[in-house]
């Protein structure tokens, strides 16, 4: 199959080249320059299928565009009445052979690739990384397996390594997609999914919900931050060193603290691994790319946000589950987050 | 009673007249009419859609609002649309085709109509009561069972009453084709659009029995605190999408295989030759038939039912391309080395061998599973599904109602107008939904009320709503077409295309018995041999004698009225226990109506033979 792939991969670079110059879509989101195994995977085969599927379209069109040319009705023959044929057994036969065949040379790389990318046996080695995956409407909770830690929004992972991830959802089904590395898989509510992911390069990689899961779907973005194995390494640690008791170095962060606590943000937000994990794990929140997924991340749009997250994603869990905060007292809380950076390493090392 | 029906007549006689019809020509207006309705409904739905997604970040409808509409336009252009449109073509030529009077159960006909009209009205009713559904046309729990509003409930009731009348239709119509053949017709002399409504027919008696039990399932959920669905009390989300697709998929095959029927019609007429391979044509829709039921879980790659379920659904799905692709070329043969005329009709069934070409060629995409990974729930889909749905039903809805339009109407469209409306609309859908290909892959998925800003997904938006209002446009060619035809229209002969199947041999519009005589059929394309041999007309296959017929009747609309007060009760039980009141009231009339059926003779009256000879003359 792999010389099969050769040819046909060096005959649709230039054709991708092509469309990338001519824009098919947002580096490390689009799904049709693939950065990661499972999004190559992908598109070998779409490259195959469009091939394959180009030339019926050109079989098909070239024999209409004859018969529309050549068997009009012309003027004055009206009463032109045409042999009236039933069939032709070899034509007949030569159009169902050649499907099948066309058929044959699909399914067998798409079999073969659906088993490759099922194969989460690796996940059972020591070193093997292992997240859970928890999908909430509409925010993504990140559980290091063998860490002790947790994130949400923002996914670290090493680059050139297969990640394990079993997900599972803790209300309606959602869709884990990150276009560029890997294609997408149901996270349900009754059974964990499994699945590993490989992204080739460093980068900050677009990841969305693809299933409908109420009226914020589409806002419901995640990022997958690729870095370095050693990077990586360094970010577990610090990530498993967190003091969520630590104190800010100003005083407004410090009001802000406060505020956080009074206003009891810990009955559903975590630090560290203190606190409960209804919304959003905060840990390391200052090193976000997106606030809630999608905001820019600047103290403005977070007092917003804390003073009316409706605004932004209707129907989100937050709405009217804590007391009213005022703007000033918003903006201390704000100042607050945004200062909860607990590592060296962010969105930034993966080059962004 | 006199046969001529050339007098005018008042308004409220010609209402009455189809409350009270049982005659499949007129059950065919109903379904054209009520079917009609609800397609510019779902249009209006589709450009509010392209509307709030012309740029990015818009803020035209809200993240509630948007998830109803995408909801309805799904549910309504499936259900309340192509499905009532395709029934209408059913109705106003498979009897005609066959060379029946009727259909084996005319008042069936007439109650499966009533309860699709009624089921519609429910299900619309949600947009004034409180909220429409929100969960998507697919309706996947446990998304579905957490809806705060009626919605649902509205869903759940409006599609099992609309339900129930497809498949009293299907049944009916297995019952035609089997019992009501004219003398002669043997099963490989019928007519293609006769054979793809028995298949579908077939299809819509075993599919839609999954639908109904998915939908009782979601009722007891939602209504009678059941867990069927609830993950958390042992029950299975995933049950309910396997039920879905069960049925969904044939479904979308429900949809497609009359049209498949209506193409080869038109091809075989306009190009005067008969249709080319028709054993293997027939032969071919019984396989997409059979293999339609086997792929449903290729809707559900991404659900994590294993690299086994995933393969095998996987060859299966690439498997209906083989079937599929004789179709196509078996008409493009059927068209080679005849005389083509280029109408309307034609038209449409020309602009749809490319367009279904490339829906079928992504149909093959998606079924490699892997590559699924990336496409399923994105904008690939719903550009291809479009490709399928559109270039496919609407396209060959559009060419059968060209082409029956005299026969169900006795005028002919005007033919200019019938051509801009194909234009326009035929670049407007490809405008819209070529580009959704490489928006899917470019990273956004469907279903999204907003796509964020700097995405690179701008462009590719803009063009697409352009491209529906240009579809918009074309359908209210086609509305103005309608309304001009009816007033000053054409007057059609009785064979206007030089058909070559049975309805073509009586007038149009026919008499309400429509044939005299019974015809004797002696081939395939039974008029086409006759006028090949210098007969004027069909040769009798019986004596001429007094013709039986059956009475038209209330009880189908006022049944289906009873079912609709029924669902109401049922929706609204849930917040007061007064409602149970409309719940066993439109239950008890509902059954009232049917203890009277069953205990009155009506045993229909005759169309005298003196008068039939009268009238001939």
């Amino acid at each position: 199959m792999k010389g099969l792939f050769g040819k046909l991969r060096a005959l649709f670079t230039l054709g991708v080249l092509a469309l990338v110059l001519a824009g098919c879509g947002k580096e490390n989101l689009t799904a049709l320059v693939p950065k990661g195994y499972g999004a190559e995977s992908s598109m070998k085969l779409i490259i195959l299928s469009v091939v394959v599927m180009t030339f019926v379209f050109l079989a098909v069109m070239i024999i209409y565009t004859i018969v529309l040319f050549r068997f009009r009705e012309k003027k004055g023959q009206e009463d032109f009445i045409p042999k009236q044929v039933e069939g032709n057994k070899t034509l007949e036969t030569i159009w169902t052979v050649i499907p099948i065949i066309l058929v044959v040379i699909l399914a067998v790389p798409t079999v073969i690739a659906t088993f490759d990318l099922a194969d989460v046996s690796g996940a059972a080695e020591d070193e093997a990384i292992s997240v859970d995956i928890t999908g909430n409407q509409y925010w993504w909770h990140f559980d290091y397996k063998g860490q002790d830690f947790q994130t949400s929004q923002d996914l670290y992972i090493p680059t050139g390594e297969k990640v394990y991830i079993n997900m599972i959802s803790s209300d309606v089904i959602h869709s884990f997609w990150v276009p560029s590395i890997t294609g997408k898989m149901d996270v349900n509510v009754e059974n964990t999914n499994r699945m590993y992911i490989e992204a080739y390069d460093e980068g900050v990689y677009w990841g969305k919900c693809a299933e409908l899961c109420g009226p914020s779907h589409s806002l419901m973005d995640f990022k997958v931050i690729a870095v370095s194995p050693e990077e990586y390494e360094q970010w577990a640690s610090d990530m498993q060193a967190v003091d969520p008791e630590e104190q800010p170095q100003e005083t407004v962060a410090v009001e802000g603290k406060d505020l956080f606590e009074s206003n009891n943000c810990m009955s559903c937000h975590a630090i560290g691994s203190s606190g409960k994990q209804v919304g959003p794990n905060l840990t390391n929140f200052g090193n976000r790319t997106k606030i809630a997924g999608f905001l820019e991340p600047t103290k403005e749009n977070l007092a917003s946000w804390i003073q009316d997250p409706e605004q932004y994603k209707p129907g989100n869990k937050m709405t009217g589950n804590y007391p009213e905060v005022n703007k000033e007292d918003a903006e201390k809380i704000a100042e607050y987050l945004m200062q909860l950076k607990h590592s060296e390493i962010t969105p930034d090392s993966a080059g962004e | 009673m006199s046969i001529a029906a050339a007098q005018k007549r008042s308004f409220s006689t010609v209402l009455w007249d189809y409350l009270t019809t049982v005659d499949h020509k007129k059950v065919a207006h109903l379904y054209l009419f009520g079917g009609g309705f609800f397609f510019l409904l779902g249009g209006i739905e589709a450009l509010i859609i392209r509307i709030q997604l012309i740029k990015p970040m818009n803020d035209v409808v809200s993240a509630g609002l948007y998830n109803e509409m995408f909801t309805m336009h799904g549910t309504t252009m499936i259900f309340l649309a192509a499905m009532p449109l395709i029934l209408a073509l059913m109705n106003a030529a498979m009897p005609l085709q066959i060379g029946a009077r009727d259909v084996a159960f005319p008042f069936l006909n007439a109650l499966g109509v009533w309860l699709f009209i009624f089921g519609g009205i429910l299900l619309n009713l949600s947009w004034f009561l409180g909220g429409a559904p929100d969960a998507g046309w697919t309706s996947y729990v446990p998304l579905a069972t957490d809806s705060a509003s009626h919605g649902v409930d509205f869903y759940v009731l409006g599609l099992q009453i609309a339900g129930a009348g497809t498949l009293m239709s299907g049944i009916n119509f297995l019952a035609t084709i089997v019992n009501m053949r004219a003398p002669g017709m043997t099963y490989m002399r019928m007519p293609l659009f006769t054979w793809t409504t028995f298949i579908t027919s077939t299809l819509i008696l075993f599919a839609f029995p999954a639908l109904t039990i998915g939908l009782f399932l979601l009722m007891f959920d939602r209504m009678f605190g059941s867990a069927f669905f609830d993950a958390a009390l042992g029950g299975n989300a995933i049950i309910w999408e396997h039920l879905f697709w069960i049925f969904g998929h044939p479904e979308v095959y429900i949809l497609i295989l009359p049209i498949f029927g209506v193409f080869s019609e038109v091809f075989a007429t306009f190009s005067k030759k008969r249709l080319f391979g028709y054993t293997a044509m027939v032969f071919a829709t019984m396989l997409i038939a059979f293999l339609g039921f086997m792929v449903w879980a290729h809707h559900m790659f991404t659900v994590g039912l294993g690299p086994m379920a995933n393969s095998i659904f996987a060859v299966a799905t690439m498997a209906i391309a083989v079937p599929t692709g004789i179709k196509i070329f078996n008409w493009l043969a059927t068209m080679w080395g005849g005389s083509i005329k280029i109408n309307s009709a034609m038209l449409w069934s020309l602009g749809f061998i490319p367009t279904f070409t490339i829906g079928g060629m992504t149909g093959v995409m998606l079924g490699s599973a892997v590559a699924d990974y990336q496409y399923h729930d994105t904008y690939f889909v719903v550009a291809h599904f479009h490709y399928v749905i559109v270039g496919g039903t609407v396209f060959g809805i559009f060419a059968g109602l060209h082409y029956w339009w005299p026969k169900m109407f006795g005028r002919i469209l005007n033919e200019t107008l019938g051509q801009i409306t194909f234009w326009v609309f035929f670049i407007g859908f490809h405008l819209t939904f070529f580009i959704q290909h490489f928006l899917g892959l470019m990273g956004m998925p469907r279903r999204y009320w907003v796509f964020l800003e700097g995405q690179e997904l701008d462009l590719g938006n803009l063009i697409s709503t352009i491209g529906a209002f240009l579809m918009g446009v074309g359908v209210i060619v086609f509305l103005y077409n309608v309304v001009v035809t009816a007033i000053k229209g054409e007057k059609a002969a009785a064979d206007p295309w030089d058909g070559r199947t049975l309805e073509w041999s009586i007038p149009s519009p026919p008499p309400f018995y429509n044939f005299k005589q019974v015809p004797l059929v002696r081939g395939l394309d039974a008029l086409w041999i006759e006028k090949t041999e210098g007969n004027r007309q069909m040769t009798p296959g019986e004596p001429l004698d007094d013709i039986h017929m059956p009475n038209g009747s209330i009880m189908p609309f006022l049944m289906s009225l009873g079912f609709f007060v029924a669902g109401i009760g049922f929706i609204y039980q849930t917040d007061h226990k007064l409602w149970f009141l409309a719940l066993y009231g439109g239950m008890a009339f509902a059954l009232g109506t049917m203890v009277v059926r069953s205990l009155k003779d009506d045993l229909g009256y005759y169309v005298k033979k003196e008068e039939l000879e009268r009238e001939a003359k």
